[in-house]
């Protein structure tokens, strides 16, 4: 089977780092299947490395594409998708 | 008792036990491992889980914004990114500590390459990194002491990963042995009303547990103190517990002369808190939050928006916007991405701006719209004023209220910040409304000191009489033209030094709300005459400790006079 995959725009205003970069490193780390994350065309890195996933240095507005294998790949990557796609910044 | 002597931040009196801040770790060798593979790796993942569940345990303690960041390491501590890194070296035969190091190292240098806001974290990554090798070493985690009860921390300076971690209701008093007046602890300590007393060089003799007064009036902390002194202590702590929930009263002398106290803000969520304390409008609006953290410019209706949520809180007072003071200090991509070998003397402020003219209009534009549009609203909005930082020229400064009017900004000035804007600042006010004197950079341009430079923060003090004399050719020109001059340096949040400034022509003072109680009560005590006395007596001496001596005394004997006069008229 090959693996699922999904683009998202990134909603918060201040990209991936910091707060928005932990709750998506956590969620990806709590998904328990090894997920992807890649910025662009550029080589994935593992979602659940908060340090991985800040070194891509994401910015609001910025395609990443999310990989997934398995049987909850699609709801993870749902679920994923959305906190990415939401503005976390936004107060 | 003992006196040691440093710079008294505020007014505050404390006393209580000491707790050293640890000093950091030497980084470990590159040794051989003497035990086994799997061994070092069971230390690891020992110490770093134990780390991981001790910041989770704090950051639950802490909550808030603090909570987020001490979760963001734990999770650091047991990334399996660097998990892999760490296990790559012990599998290598290094030892666990020096696999630690040098694994948390090689992210850090990534991170560090990256700059700005990813630069940052690396401070995180190292805190992070340097516990986790305590633990190895069975040694306490260096940073901030957590001795189960309140007490004064003592440290060499505090880093702003230390203050991010300090519990500050667990803090009685700070006490550094390094570090000037504008140092990071001075700075917290102003913000967060924490009686401190910095660059305390003997205080590196204090030892845990042993009681001390701190009293950051006099910039002394006095060891193996009396009954008698830690109830003096006690009492002034009191009063001046009191003193702070007296009514709040516009900022005035003891004659009347009105010295409006303004808010240093650097954004528009601030404003709240600063009309609590007491802020008559907005001294200095800081507007690079708006930029720092992206890539391009903003938009101008993103800034619109937050200037309106900006002039709309403080309607019909003043608001003294400065537009964007960026340089090769604090990098922005798409302004200035020149490496300079001196960036404080580099292509920064409105120089920085005027390179790039198309993003001072787009300020302005927003500036003017969110100006018109809160004028429209039902509260009439501010008093929109606007500076230009860094301004080293007359010609600049024409330059900058020529093009600010062209958008209808009716009061343009510039913030003085360079000698040669204070020396001709006779000049500058025939063509800007207003000056607005920065201390902190007037100090360093002054005594050619760079104030990111530990190694030069002695010459950081605005107190120097050579910084008293530029600041008072800028009050004698204000005089001159009947304009005003404020002051928006660190500097105006020393009760004293406010005194001084007043003295010195000073028709205004903005500061970190947190400080303006104090300044407000300082200034209750002096008349105009008085400031000047002591302002006189501070131009007199020839370096900054004997100017802040010479003041304190000639306050003194003001005060004790104004006493010995209440008294003897009581008694007629």
């Amino acid at each position: 089977m090959p693996p699922t995959t999904r683009t998202v725009r990134i909603g918060s205003a201040h990209g991936l780092h910091a707060r928005p970069a932990k709750m998506f490193a956590q969620a990806a780390k709590d998904s328990g299947i090894p997920v992807t994350i890649a910025k662009d065309s550029g080589k994935p890195v593992n979602a659940a490395s908060i340090l991985g996933v800040i070194a891509l240095g994401i910015e609001q507005g910025d395609y990443v594409t999310l990989s997934a294998d398995g049987d909850s790949a699609e709801a993870t990557l749902d679920q994923l998708s959305e906190l990415l796609s939401t503005d976390h910044d936004a107060a | 008792m003992t006196e040691l002597r440093g710079v008294g931040i505020g007014l505050g009196i404390a006393q209580g036990a000491v707790a050293r801040m640890a000093e950091p770790l030497p980084a470990p060798g590159d040794e051989p491992s003497s035990r086994s593979t799997d061994e070092e790796t069971t230390r690891v993942r020992d110490a770093v889980a134990g780390v991981a569940r001790e910041l989770e345990q704090r950051g639950a303690q802490a909550g808030g914004a603090a909570q987020d960041v001490l979760e963001a390491q734990a999770m650091m501590a047991e990334d399996p990114s660097l998990e892999e890194e760490i296990d790559a070296r012990i599998g290598a035969g290094k030892t666990a500590e020096f696999a630690v190091h040098d694994a948390f190292a090689s992210f850090r240098d990534t991170l560090t390459a990256m700059g700005g806001y990813l630069g940052e974290r690396a401070a995180d990554l190292d805190d992070v990194a340097q516990r986790v090798i305590a633990r190895l070493r069975g040694l306490p985690a260096p940073g901030v002491p957590d001795p189960g009860h309140p007490f004064v921390l003592v440290a060499k300076d505090l880093a702003p990963a230390d203050t991010a971690l300090l519990d500050l209701d667990k803090v009685l008093a700070l006490v550094t042995t390094e570090g000037g007046p504008t140092s990071h602890t001075a700075i917290l300590a102003r913000e967060k009303s924490i009686v401190a007393v910095v660059g305390a060089v003997s205080a590196t003799g204090l030892v845990d547990g042993e009681v001390v007064i701190v009293d950051a009036a006099a910039g002394v902390v006095t060891t193996q103190p009396t009954a008698d002194e830690l109830q003096r202590a006690q009492r002034r702590a009191a009063d001046r517990a009191a003193a702070s929930t007296a009514p709040i009263t516009p900022g005035a002398l003891a004659d009347g002369t009105p010295v409006p106290l303004l808010a240093n803000l650097g954004n528009p969520a601030g404003a709240a808190d600063a009309v609590a304390l007491g802020a008559e409008g907005v001294g200095l609006f800081r507007t690079e939050f708006l930029f720092l953290s992206s890539s391009s410019a903003p938009t101008i209706e993103q800034q619109r928006v937050s200037y309106e949520a900006l002039l709309s809180a403080f309607p019909g007072k003043k608001v003294v916007v400065r537009v964007l003071d960026a340089g090769a200090d604090k990098p922005l991509p798409f302004l200035n991405d020149a490496h300079e070998e001196n960036p404080a003397l580099g292509l920064r402020g409105l120089r920085a701006l005027r390179a790039s003219e198309d993003i001072l209009r787009e300020q302005l534009t927003a500036l003017a719209e969110a100006d018109a549009a809160t004028r429209a609203g039902p509260d009439g909005g501010a008093e929109l004023w606007v500076m230009a930082p860094m301004v080293a020229t007359v010609e600049e400064s024409d330059y900058f209220t020529a093009i600010a009017r062209e958008y209808g900004i009716r009061t343009a000035g510039v913030m003085v910040e360079v000698p040669s804007s204070a020396l001709l600042a006779d000049r500058i006010l025939e063509g800007a409304d207003f000056a607005s004197i920065g201390t902190n950079d007037l100090t360093q341009y002054t005594l050619a000191a760079d104030r990111l430079l530990g190694s030069v923060a002695s010459f950081q003090d605005p107190w120097h009489p050579a910084v008293l004399r530029l600041i008072r050719e800028v009050g004698n020109a204000g005089r001159i033209h009947a304009k005003p001059v404020g002051i928006c340096g660190e500097a105006a949040a020393d009760p004293l030094l406010a005194i001084v400034l007043v003295g010195l022509g000073a028709t205004s003072l903005s500061m970190a709300p947190t400080a303006l109680a104090d300044v407000r009560a300082s200034l209750l005590q002096y008349s105009l005459d008085d400031a000047r006395v002591i302002a006189e007596a501070a131009l007199a001496a020839n370096d900054a400790a004997s100017a802040r001596e010479a003041a304190r005394a000639a306050a003194a004997s003001i005060t004790e006079t104004g006493a010995a006069h209440a008294a003897a008229k009581s008694s007629s």
